[in-house]
């Protein structure tokens, strides 16, 4: 197993973002509902890496902080890089559209009184136009299509047409947030072909989805994201068995799937407002102690990384940040950390069929 | 071409059961009212003079002992037949004083309009575009003060500023005073008609900023105007591309719907000008008891009011293309 030492593209570093709001309508306090905490997650180059939780968990939110979109009521602590560059609103605000694209998730992200040929084309007109007819033709999208409006686009061909828009510029990295659903198998194929073309021309791609299936088969790398956070990140490879799982919800999520044995794990994930204290995972944890009553520090196992006391790791030491194109950060780290994942079957043993 | 028929033929059934409603509800509210015709309109003095057996001869030929649903009827049946009866206090045929004194309030109105149209827009897009901003804060506050100050204390204080202490602008009606018809020229009339628009103009404004400054932050926190954010749009695209197209539709309907605003407005402004228009009139009519005249004006405002909103429905079409093309597919 090699972990990767590419470059980093993105780089997210313990991002989390709350939202301020009213406790109730009498009340003139404010609260705050942390909807992302200590998110961790990065993409490098050449790679497509999947960020995977369910629908509803804050996902979408994740794509709208790395592209600086959030309202103006949201708080953001933690560090964002791009190309080694630390990522400022300033920053961001000249990346997007530029050098980071968004694949939005659904059609009310298009303009209704527009035609979609020219919201690809963004207002420019006529200088985009082959490039935009290229992109469409390569979708199967007519001529026709172009002076359509989105209430005349069906599902898939609205899909198609953000994909396409993500393509009209120059990027260096994606961020799709659930670009798949509505378009049919073959469809879903080739826009991850091309998710995987364009990484391989020394890009990424980050993929937010719901459909670990899809994440399975397209990513490099998955980050699973639950609570409001990621718990692990893995390579692809690590889930081709339990046993090289990390964290019991990965585990959970991998006896859930079709030819793993259809195992769904009971309870739902807790909202925001009464998140527990310590692990989120807790409550549905067979292996809940009060030594997941504190924080949990995410660490190094392998060539991925975790958010489990039970998990004996590396700690994420601050030296590996080094934010230079090309440099080796985890040479020493990952050695290390694959031994001490060997150490570790006790745990997994403990862990196998409880959920 | 068959589906704009049956479009116009439907909304001229609607105006019909419409103006057949408010006749209806007017025409109760007259009747319902103290105000006695005759003394109104011949005056206390000349009514002391005149003896009963003349007094009942007015009394008949005005109709006033005739029971009201009669009453009702006979007028019904004369305005279907093109005549809307001779106004009691001017002693003309209500056709001729609707005529003049709608000459006479549509520059007004117009004016106040489209004026007040432009820049609530204005003024409502710019303060969405920068919600929360200064700016914003400033047009909405004004916006607040002006929707919550009488239009006939504004025309007041207007009329004191103007007219007694600057003395600028004329104090009232619309033509100057001891002037032959012949004689006024059209810049009189406008001179005349600046302080009663202003007044319209400003209390219209209120409104339509509101409004537009609403659906405005509503477009600027849609999700395609955060793609477009993404896509790397300048605010100033976003506003031009996305928002003037998107909040053009509901500006559309508050434009025409804010026609009986203005209408409703004007009936008190021109009472503070003296400007001898429809609202004047109407005032006059209601309390002179004036049946016929009122009816009449009623009735056209209310047609007005309704071709309006007939206007706007035409315009959607013309506008939105979910409207123009779901309609030719369909």
């Amino acid at each position: 197993m090699s972990c990767t030492n590419k470059r980093h593209i993105l780089e997210i570093d313990e991002l989390s973002v709350s939202f301020l709001q009213y406790e109730n309508s009498k009340s003139s306090s404010q609260i705050e509902l942390p909807v992302i905490s200590r998110l961790s997650v990065s993409v490098h180059e050449g790679e497509i890496v999947a960020v995977v939780g369910s629908s509803g968990s804050g996902k979408s939110l994740l794509a709208h902080a790395i592209l600086g979109l959030l309202p103006y009521n949201a708080k953001v602590a933690g560090d964002m890089y791009f190309d080694g560059e630390l990522l400022t609103q300033e920053k961001i605000a000249a990346l997007r559209g530029n050098k980071i694209a968004f694949v939005p998730q659904s059609t009310t992200y298009l303009d209704p009184l527009m035609s979609v040929g020219a919201q690809v084309r963004g207002g420019k007109e006529e200088d985009k136009k082959k490039k935009q007819r290229r992109l469409f033709k390569r979708y199967g999208l007519t001529e026709e299509v172009d002076e359509k409006y989105p209430f005349e686009c069906s599902g898939g061909m609205t899909r198609r047409v953000l994909l396409t828009s993500a393509l009209m510029g120059d990027p260096e990295l994606i961020i799709a947030d659930e670009p798949t659903p509505g378009m049919d198998l073959k469809l879903a194929k080739k826009s991850m072909e091309d998710f995987r073309r364009f990484a391989d021309e020394g890009k990424g791609v980050l993929l937010i989805t719901h459909d670990i299936e899809l994440a399975l088969e397209v990513a490099d790398r998955i980050a699973v994201f639950y609570a409001g956070t990621t718990i692990e990140e893995a390579p692809v490879s690590d889930f081709t068995s339990e046993k090289t799982l990390r964290h019991p919800y990965t585990k959970a999520l991998w006896r859930a799937l079709p030819q793993n044995g259809f195992q769904s794990l009971p309870g739902v994930q807790p909202y925001v407002k009464d998140m527990p204290k310590g692990c989120p995972f807790g409550p549905r944890c067979s292996q809940y102690g009060t030594e997941c009553e504190g924080e949990i520090p995410m660490q190094r196992v392998g060539c991925g990384t975790v958010r489990c006391v039970r998990c004996v790791g590396e700690p994420l030491a601050v030296e590996e940040h080094h934010h230079h194109k090309g440099t080796e950060h985890h040479g020493p780290v990952h050695h290390h950390g694959a031994a001490e994942r060997h150490d570790a079957p006790e745990f997994e043993k403990t862990m196998g069929g409880s959920i | 071409m068959k589906r704009n028929l049956v479009f116009a033929g439907k909304n001229f059934i609607r105006m019909v059961l419409l103006l057949f409603a408010v006749s209806i509800v007017t025409f109760a509210l007259v009747s319902a009212s103290p105000i006695d015709p005759l003394q109104a309109n011949v005056g206390q003095a000349a009514l002391g003079s005149m003896s009963e057996a003349q007094k009942e001869k007015l009394r008949s030929y005005w109709g006033v002992d005739t029971p009201a649903i009669q009453r009702y009827f006979n007028w019904a049946k004369d305005f279907i037949k093109g005549d809307m009866g001779t106004s009691l206090a001017y002693r003309q045929p209500v056709t001729q004083v609707i005529a003049v004194k709608l000459a006479n309030s549509l520059f007004l109105m117009g004016l106040a309009w489209i004026i007040s149209g432009l820049l609530g827009f204005v003024l409502g897009v710019i303060a969405g575009v920068f919600e929360g901003k200064p700016i914003d804060k400033a047009i909405k506050g004004y916006s607040l003060l002006i929707a919550s100050t009488p239009a006939f204390w504004l025309a007041l204080l207007l009329l004191i500023i103007f007219s007694v202490w600057l003395k600028l602008l004329p104090i009232g009606l619309s033509v100057p005073i001891g002037m032959e018809a012949a004689g006024v020229t059209f810049l009189d009339r406008v001179r005349h008609a600046i302080l009663p628009a202003i007044t319209l103009s400003i209390t219209g404004v209120s409104n339509i900023t509101l409004h537009t400054r609403e659906k405005m932050i509503d477009i600027m926190e849609s999700d395609y105007v955060l793609f477009a954010r993404a896509r790397g749009e300048s605010l100033w695209s976003i506003v031009r591309h996305h928002g003037l197209r998107n909040v053009l539709l509901p500006a559309i309907t508050l434009q025409f719907a804010s026609i009986s605003e203005i209408i409703g407005g004007s009936v008190l402004v021109e009472q503070v000008f003296s400007y001898p228009g429809l609202g004047q009139a109407a005032v006059s009519a209601g309390t002179g008891s004036d049946v016929p005249l009122l009816m009449g004006i009623t009735l056209i405002t209310a047609a007005i009011v309704f071709l309006g909103n007939f206007i706007a429905n035409i315009l959607y079409g013309v506008v939105d293309p979910r409207i123009r093309k779901g309609g030719r597919r369909g």
